[in-house]
């Protein structure tokens, strides 16, 4: 076996999610019942966490729409990936995410980001689930 | 967190499998071979993305499977340094709160990397973060299976190949993947933390 390469690109977890969602679909319609050990743990342990991330609301469009938005913003892409997987709502997690925040965006620019990133879907409170489960 | 890493290996498939799709059969072994497997250096590998390219199949004497050289991609998990993640608690202990993502647990905040000043609680057997008001100290319990979110500082791979030499003291497992994670910053620890209301 030989790594080729080792980073050949960056998935979100959108991305990562819809490719196992359509992966288990098609398991299902071919019907294996051999299927392999490791690769059913895998996928059912990797969508039940990317289930409760905000991936699990999102859709192209609106990851779209909300990249291009931040393009002004000088941001790399791994932090623009980071926004997407994490949704952030405040500040602090803004400056979390950008690195050296102070010197690379004003505050004006942080309430900006908040803005685009809150027309990303937003999962629905815990309180609600909670709610419906009992 | 996720990403495609490019592989080239060389795959068997047995004679009692020629008579299904040779794509199949590659995609169901190279799954087999590969998913919710630790590659060094590389990461936990999820599945099989896609297939670039399929060289000539080719048999030796004196055994019946065929071999094929085959690129392909695979889906890895391996959040690069720095990158800020949410997973859960799993535990405590004097070594630190370990992380779990569910599919991944191999996460450690050492106890130097917690929110400071924090203590290790005994009786309840959790860290506790000393949070300081105006008003005194407010202690922030770290409970198992709460919610945390934490920057990744520090990666170890470690080749668990068995070999000749330590097949002799097999008692201690080696784990082929650590992560390292702090919280000591604004914004990171448990969501309930930092959280408006």
């Amino acid at each position: 076996m030989e790594v080729e390469n080792p980073n050949a690109a960056m998935l979100s977890n959108y991305e990562v999610l819809k490719l196992l969602n359509e992966y288990v679909d098609e398991q299902k319609k071919t019907k294996q019942t051999r299927s392999d050990q490791n690769l059913s743990t895998i996928t059912y342990e990797t969508l039940k966490y990317l289930n409760e991330t905000p991936a699990s609301v999102q859709n192209q469009d609106s990851i779209e729409t909300a990249v291009k938005a931040l393009r002004p913003f000088g941001l790399t892409k791994a932090e623009k990936l980071q926004m997407i997987n994490l949704r952030p709502t405040t500040a602090v997690e803004i400056s979390l995410i950008i690195e050296e925040s102070e010197e690379r965006v004003t505050e004006e620019q942080i309430d900006d980001i908040i803005e685009i990133i809150s027309h990303l879907p937003e999962l629905p409170a815990e309180e609600t689930m909670e709610e419906e489960e009992s | 967190m996720f990403g495609l890493v490019q592989m080239c290996d060389t795959v068997k498939i047995q004679p009692w499998l020629f008579n299904v799709d040779l794509h199949d059969a590659i995609k169901v072994e190279l799954n087999r071979r590969f998913a919710n497997k630790v590659v060094c250096n590389v990461g936990l590998c999820i599945c099989l993305f896609d297939i670039l390219e399929f060289k000539d199949s080719f048999v030796f004497p004196g055994d019946g499977a065929s071999h094929t050289k085959i690129h392909f991609r695979c889906i890895v998990f391996r959040p690069f340094i720095d990158e800020v993640v949410v997973g859960k608690i799993k535990g405590c202990s004097h070594d630190g709160v370990t992380v779990t993502l569910g599919f991944f647990d191999d996460i450690l905040i050492p106890p130097e990397a917690l929110q400071q000043p924090s203590k290790f609680d005994e009786t309840e057997q959790v860290w506790v973060w000393e949070y300081e008001t105006d008003e005194g100290t407010h202690d922030l319990f770290m409970d198992v299976s709460e919610p945390v979110r934490f920057r990744v500082v520090d990666e170890t791979f470690t080749d668990t190949t068995p070999s000749t030499i330590t097949a002799t003291n097999e008692t201690k497992q080696e784990v082929p993947y650590k992560i390292k994670a702090v919280i000591s910053e604004p914004g990171l620890g448990l969501l309930s933390w930092w959280s408006n209301g």
